[in-house]
């Protein structure tokens, strides 16, 4: 089903979208001439498929549960912020803070996304194709960011226990971010993420990022760090 | 908040549309600044003619225009709604004394290729009352306003025009204005407001003294403390600059005809082919800039 926003109201296609009953099979819809709308596809629950056909603004895809949303085009501030489950897949680029706060399910953004990509993200995976602005994954506390290109200033600040992959260059590293060894089960989470997308490069050519673990609690020692 | 926009055409293509393309962009960011707008426009022109955009505020119309009658030799003066562009050969260190003379009026810019115009009110009304619709031209910036420092007045409205066919619109608030303010005025420049952006302005402007537009937004990134995405315009085109925190939006796109900005994609998602459009957000402390 098609759902046109130059004909219909955005608040009634979120709607639709967010009410669809559980028993119905009709599970596919597009949405046409999203023209940079605002929370498109927010606080979806049903295991639905929605692709939106052009560039979207901001909080797209918020608090999504169970939906798979593909979006042709680039998107704004705060995509997929504060997912539970479900998948998230960008194909232009993605503005700021992409996948915020969010809980679990998998955000794919095939270009770039600029600063605060997985800011204070609490266990979803985010997989970059391009690179990341700075302050990405600042204060992330767990879940998986993977990025092909390369990561800004200050990655991972104040990092909790997310796992960072980088395969290009990291122009710096956040407070209490560290270089870390790539273990076995790091490598086959990594194989298994990379295989979401569908890359068959070897984990072997990312770094992982993780925390020093030195900020969690209050020492007088690290007070230039805080 | 506020909402920034701004077009820089390529090619004479869209020259007469760039008013109508522009107003949208304004409505289109009534949701980031309803409380005043503004549009500087920039039409190229070859003579020696400068073109002063006053603001009338209450005084009549009639009354000035008899006034200045004697005072100046002008080509034309022009009203639209409460604003008018006074046209004359005269140079403006003759002209601005005179017209700061008028306590009630302000003088919102000057220059060979600038008209501006801007008013409080909801932006779907200020394009409406300067029929921004009908304007053509080369490149212009707009601003719609969502006022934080300074009161909701036609001089703390954007565009801020502090020199000869200059002007700033600005997303953000600066926290060393007070300072800059008084460090500028030692040195000579004046202002009409309490207003942050106004002294960007007037930063800009002093330091185009000794500097091209991409040297001395280069130089503000170490002494505009605070928060900002900027477009200054300038007669051969306009420039970028984000501040290195980047919390304030902006998106570009650009196509063989034109460059378009905007504090939010949704009010360029009008211009055409934008979609085809290479579209990118300008990366923290870095200068864009585009002209002829």
């Amino acid at each position: 089903m098609n759902l046109d926003l130059k004909k219909l109201k955005l608040r009634s296609v979120n709607e639709k979208l967010q009410s669809i009953d559980r028993k119905t099979n009709s599970r596919k819809f597009t949405i046409s001439n999203p023209e940079g709308n605002h929370a498109i596809c927010a606080g979806l629950t049903e295991n639905i498929e929605v692709t939106i056909k052009g560039h979207v603004g901001y909080y797209c895809a918020g608090m999504n549960q169970n939906a798979n949303i593909i979006v042709d085009g680039n998107v704004g501030t705060g995509v997929a912020e504060n997912m539970m489950s479900g998948k998230v897949h960008v194909k232009g680029n993605a503005s700021q803070s992409a996948g915020a706060t969010a809980h679990g399910g998998t955000l794919i953004v095939d270009g770039d996304t600029s600063s605060r990509c997985g800011i204070s993200m609490k266990g979803i995976d985010i997989i970059v194709k391009g690179s990341v602005g700075h302050m990405s994954a600042f204060m992330a506390q767990s879940g998986n960011l993977v990025v092909f290109g390369n990561a800004g200033e200050a990655l991972g600040d104040s990092l909790y226990e997310t796992n960072i992959y980088v395969k290009g260059k990291v122009k710096s590293l956040g407070a209490d971010c560290e270089e870390k060894k790539m273990d076995k089960k790091h490598k086959s989470k990594l194989k298994e993420l990379l295989k979401k997308v569908g890359s068959n490069i070897k984990p072997d050519q990312f770094k992982r990022y993780g925390s020093a673990r030195k900020l969690y609690n209050f020492n007088i020692d690290n007070v230039s760090n805080y | 908040m506020c909402g920034i926009v701004g077009i820089y055409l390529k090619s004479k293509k869209f020259e007469k549309s760039l008013g109508e393309m522009l107003s949208k962009m304004l409505v289109s960011m009534e949701s980031r600044g309803p409380d005043s707008a503004g549009f500087a426009i920039y039409n190229s022109n070859k003579n020696k003619t400068y073109k002063y955009s006053i603001c009338l505020n209450e005084m009549s119309f009639e009354k000035f225009k008899k006034e200045i009658k004697k005072k100046v030799k002008f080509s034309s003066i022009e009203k639209n709604s409460d604003h008018i562009i006074l046209k004359s050969i005269e140079k403006p260190n003759k002209i601005l004394p005179i017209l700061e003379s008028y306590e009630k009026l302000s003088l919102v810019g000057y220059g060979k290729s600038i008209e501006i115009f801007k008013q409080v009110g909801s932006p779907s009304n200020v394009v409406k009352k300067f029929n921004l619709d009908n304007f053509s031209g080369t490149h212009a910036i707009g601003h719609t306003r969502m006022a934080t420092e300074s009161a909701i007045t036609t001089n703390g409205s954007h565009p801020y025009s502090t020199g000869e066919d200059e002007c700033l619109v600005h997303n953000g608030s600066l926290s060393n204005h007070n300072n800059l303010r008084r460090i500028l005025k030692k040195n000579g420049s004046k202002f009409n407001s309490e207003n942050d952006t106004e002294v960007a302005a007037g930063y800009i402007s002093d330091s185009l003294k000794n500097r091209n537009l991409k040297q001395t937004l280069k130089k503000g990134l170490s002494e505009l403390d605070g928060f900002y995405t900027f477009i200054a315009g300038t007669h051969s085109g306009f420039a970028v600059l984000r501040d290195e925190i980047a919390c304030k939006p902006a998106v570009i796109a650009e196509t063989k005809d034109y460059v378009a900005i905007c504090s939010e994609f949704q009010a360029m998602a009008h211009m055409p082919n934008v979609n085809n459009a290479k579209i990118f957000e300008p990366e923290p402390g870095i200068v864009y800039s585009w002209g002829k």
